[in-house]
């Protein structure tokens, strides 16, 4: 049996006097689409910088692919960051963040080869026609497609995706899982994707790990996602009426 | 501001109103030596701008300040107390912020504040005064000497070794996590930066003066952001006004016998106005 891509075993983080993660233990099998669902403050971004190598735990152990995050080789590794952290006005293109994903650094000058990889990435993910348009002009879907052309430039064993869906509308979002799924399938990564959408992680997800601080549950979707787990953690399980609602007379 | 009007105002050239060849032969150290900082200013200025640093530079100007007034009292060269003095400044600005978790407009206020009441301290404890206090406020072009403009020219160098770091803060400055997840070392980078700001300033606080070298920064990069659709044009750009404007501004300084550092801002800032309407008018998308 090959070793997991991601072992998590008793890791617990505390930053400052806050006990962002305790004791959260998991392992998720090479090629496993893992959803992490929780509620705000659960600790997801937090488990996200120890898997990506910028957070060492307080306790515990992390491995990814048999390796200490933080010495993973960068190409191992597609991160595909919430949109909030970049810095809109930068005065860049799409396909010079394309090819940040080859070169790791911003390109003075794109190379043959680099441009040639770069705008098939785009087109992989639907976007080539927005190679040479600003990144401040780019919508927050096109966005989201252009750093996932990021990703797999590199043709990365992990995909680490922050709340892909924010910002996006429901064909977008839909479109965004269907480019995920069919990477996926055809490399055989692994992907890791902290979400809010329960219904995206049901459908699209092999395991889901649902996180308050502590683990509260690992395993199938629909183990997981059950309206009981999803209601002790969130206090919350769907959107239900406070009143029965009837349209208003025309 | 209660330094300036202790100093005797001294004339800049002496030599107005027309300039004839012997005051281009005392104006050639100044020239150049205001186009090589120019160059080295206007370089550092974009990720100065892009990652909205300018009070840090304004607040090494002040610290800067502090570190020429310790040079006047220990009766040697200025520049080279006020070099280690403003490199620390900026080191302990950058450390402060990234271990206390205050945010990096109040510890450069404290910085500043503090080198800025040392400055005054080191000058006051000087006996008699210095009128090299009003060059390093104002700029002054009788000031500059031989070894300003080999200093210049060394960090011209130096910054042209920087240059293969240039993709690396780029990067860090448009994302600085996403550099991070590939292992960019962008804390060490972040004291890279401030320490190669710290020594613009010092070395530009002659030509410029403190009280205008923020803006000296700043003025071009911005000019040059406005007028860029890639991180590469701003900064060819910004290098094109950077050397271009302190030629212009010291020429003009001539006539009335100005101090260099006002008219080299003045020409940026119709520079900056011009781009502000370029784009405005939309013939730059």
């Amino acid at each position: 049996m090959s070793a997991p891509a991601i072992r998590v075993q008793r890791v617990s983080v505390r930053l400052g006097d806050y006990e962002a993660l305790r004791g959260v233990s998991f392992e998720a099998p090479e090629g496993a689409f893992v959803a992490v669902i929780g509620p705000n403050g659960a600790g997801k971004t937090t488990l996200l910088n120890v898997l990506l190598g910028l957070q060492r735990p307080d306790q515990g152990v992390v491995e990814v692919f048999g390796m200490d995050p933080a010495k993973l080789p960068p190409d191992t590794l597609g991160y595909i960051p919430q949109l909030k952290t970049l810095d809109r006005s930068f005065p860049g293109l799409a396909i010079e963040l394309v090819v940040t994903g080859r070169r790791r650094s911003w390109p003075w000058r794109i190379s043959a080869a680099d441009r040639a990889a770069a705008l098939h990435a785009l087109e992989l993910t639907g976007v080539a026609r927005l190679a040479s348009r600003p990144i401040a002009r780019l919508s927050g879907g096109e966005l989201q497609r252009v750093y996932l052309a990021r990703s797999l430039v590199r043709n990365p064993k992990l995909l680490v995706l922050d709340e892909p869906g924010a910002g996006m509308d429901i064909g977008a979002e839909a479109e965004m899982y269907h480019l995920i799924d069919h990477y996926q399938t055809a490399s055989k990564a692994t992907v890791l994707m902290i979400t809010h959408d329960w219904e995206g992680a049901r459908v699209h997800a092999t395991h889901v790990l649902l996180m308050d601080r502590g683990l509260a549950a690992f395993g199938a979707p629909a183990e997981v996602a059950r309206e009981d787990r999803l209601l002790n953690v969130f206090g919350y399980a769907g959107h239900q009426a406070s009143t029965h609602r009837t349209p208003p007379d025309a | 501001m209660f330094l300036v009007t202790r100093a005797i105002k001294p004339r800049h050239t002496g030599l107005h109103p027309m300039p004839d060849s012997f005051t281009w032969e005392i104006m050639g150290l100044g020239f150049v030596a205001a186009i090589l900082v120019g160059f080295v200013a206007s370089y550092f200025g974009v990720f100065i701008v892009q990652r909205r640093m300018a009070f840090l530079g304004s607040g090494l100007a002040h610290a800067a300040f502090g570190g020429v007034a310790l040079g006047i009292l220990l009766d040697t060269q200025p520049l080279f107390v006020a070099l280690p003095f403003t490199i620390s400044v900026a080191i302990a600005i950058i450390w402060v912020r990234d271990h206390t978790g205050l945010a990096e407009d109040t510890v450069i206020g404290v910085m500043f504040s503090v080198a800025m009441a040392l400055g005054v301290v080191f000058l006051f404890l000087k006996e008699g005064f210095s009128g090299d206090a009003y060059t390093y406020l104002f700029g002054s072009v009788l000031a500059v000497s031989m070894t300003d403009v080999v200093l210049a020219g060394c960090m011209v160098a130096a910054t042209l070794c920087t240059f293969p770091l240039w993709g690396a803060w780029a990067y860090a400055t448009f994302d600085r996590d996403l550099a991070r997840t590939d292992r960019l070392r962008v804390v060490w980078h972040d004291y890279v930066l401030a320490c190669a700001m710290s020594i613009v300033i010092v070395v530009s606080m002659k030509i410029v003066g403190m009280v205008l070298i923020a803006a000296f920064l700043v003025l071009p990069a911005a000019t040059a952001r406005m007028l860029s659709q890639s991180f590469r044009q701003m900064t060819l750009i910004s290098i094109a006004i950077g050397v271009t404007t302190p030629a212009i501004g010291m020429y003009l300084s001539l006539f009335p016998d100005l101090p260099p550092g006002a008219p080299i801002i003045l020409v940026q800032s119709a520079m900056f106005v011009a781009a502000l309407v370029v784009r405005k008018q939309g013939m730059i998308k």
